[in-house]
């Protein structure tokens, strides 16, 4: 079927087979190989994207079910002159990645959940990063660059 | 992982998301948030035809106080649920248990109507759908239904639901001032729960302790008799059948609802 996604502002089309899942339409279509696909069973995270402005893990949505909505990834948060997103400067600043391979899910998570709750307690953190795995088990760095990224956008 | 291959159509309304489900009989699924169905389908243990997609039905997304009852369309996301004010104040149960489901990605997508329809016992929505006396509204080709949820629920992944029928509404009737509690045990947040409970009041609902949610009759026998926590929490484990896998056996299961019935009916105490 044909299906056409806003991918970080800019409209992508093609005729993809019924089954195919967001992940790979992003990945495989898009050329946006950033967003991982880890677990591949909606339980590590390392595919989550913003739908319409809010954390899904693309692994488990397919690109029908996406059609004609707004994807962002994580190449999508920089602003267009190259500055980083504050979530990805505090990820950077608080050494909140090793491996890496979470960390596009874990950025997108946590920029979600700014949305949502733009001051969360560390508690709050925690339990919003639930549905991500860090396999590197780097996890307190994580919490803090989320909460690093919380204080900065409030005294900015 | 992909499922097998499938043809997707998007229906537009409810009416034509029945029409789809009429034309194309029992090769047709209805695929609301996805998040119970496509992981089935990438494992081969569903490979439906047809999905028929109803993610997009407003018309099923709402959160509405009907005077006695609140009115919950199928389609609303477990995060909607969850960050309801209207529920947090009516229904504190339901809201706390909504934003206890997976996590919050899954929460964005999964909806009530999807999770009970799917009726997973080890899932926290349909035992405290029961624990709560709601009734189910569905809409099929003959008409509308209401089913209540002790009839909803008939066996493992199997409801009252019948073929081409969809669930449209969850009507809730207002708890009278009564505590609640929702306790479960899991290794980790995203798990299924090992055994749960839903209270509200006097009713008590199991997660995980069967083929479908269960009331814990036994308990709320003990209540209605004037036993105290403690006592009616002993009984929690009667008359189940509770499954013995590699979160626990069926002896762990049992102490587990007995442990998480007591702290349950403790805590619903505390707030009536």
């Amino acid at each position: 079927m044909r299906v056409t996604v806003t991918v970080n502002d800019s409209p992508v089309a093609a005729d993809v087979e019924d089954r195919t899942l967001l992940v790979h339409f992003l990945r495989d279509v898009a050329g946006l190989t950033a967003t991982n696909v880890g677990c591949d069973t909606s339980s590590c995270g390392a595919c989550t994207v913003l739908l319409n402005g809010q954390s899904v893990k693309s692994c488990t949505v397919l690109a029908a079910q996406a059609d004609g909505s707004e994807v962002v990834t994580v190449e999508g948060l920089a602003a267009d002159h190259g500055d980083m997103h504050p979530v990805q400067r505090a990820f950077q600043a608080e050494h909140g990645l090793q491996c890496g391979f979470c960390t596009p899910g874990m950025v997108m998570a946590s920029v979600s959940l700014l949305a949502e709750n733009p001051s969360p307690t560390e508690g709050e953190v925690r339990t919003a990063l639930e549905g991500n795995l860090c396999r590197c088990t780097g996890y307190h760095n994580i919490v803090r660059a989320v909460l690093a990224a919380a204080s900065e956008r409030r005294t900015s | 992982m992909i499922t097998a291959p499938f043809t997707y159509k998007r229906a537009a309304s409810v009416d034509e998301a029945l029409n789809l489900a009429a034309e194309n009989g029992e090769e047709a699924k209805y695929l609301a948030g996805g998040h119970s169905l496509l992981p089935l389908m990438k494992l081969r243990l569903a490979v439906p035809e047809i999905l028929i997609d109803i993610g997009r039905l407003g018309e099923l997304s709402y959160i509405r106080d009907a005077g006695d009852h609140i009115a919950v369309g199928a389609l609303t996301s477990h995060n909607d649920v969850a960050r309801s004010g209207l529920l947090a104040s009516e229904l504190p149960l339901l809201a706390h248990s909504a934003g206890q489901v997976g996590d919050p990605q899954v929460r964005h997508r999964g909806t009530i109507g999807g999770s009970l329809a799917h009726a997973d016992p080890a899932a926290d929505l349909p035992a405290v759908i029961l624990a709560l006396g709601a009734t189910l509204v569905t809409r099929g080709p003959s008409g509308s239904r209401d089913i209540p949820a002790a009839e909803f629920f008939r066996d493992l992944f199997e409801t009252a639901l019948q073929p081409g029928e969809l669930l449209a509404e969850i009507k809730i009737p207002k708890p009278l001032g009564r505590g609640w509690s929702f306790q479960k045990f899991s290794k980790r947040g995203i798990d299924w729960a090992i055994v749960g409970v839903a209270v509200q009041g006097t009713s008590v609902a199991l997660i995980n302790m069967g083929s479908t949610p269960l009331r814990a009759a036994a308990v709320e026998q003990a209540l209605g008799a004037g036993f105290g926590s403690r006592e009616a929490a002993a009984h929690a484990a009667e008359q189940t059948n509770a499954p013995d896998d590699l979160n626990g056996s069926r002896t762990y299961r049992e102490h587990l609802a007995r442990v998480l019935v007591g702290r349950a009916l403790e805590e619903s105490r505390s707030r009536s």
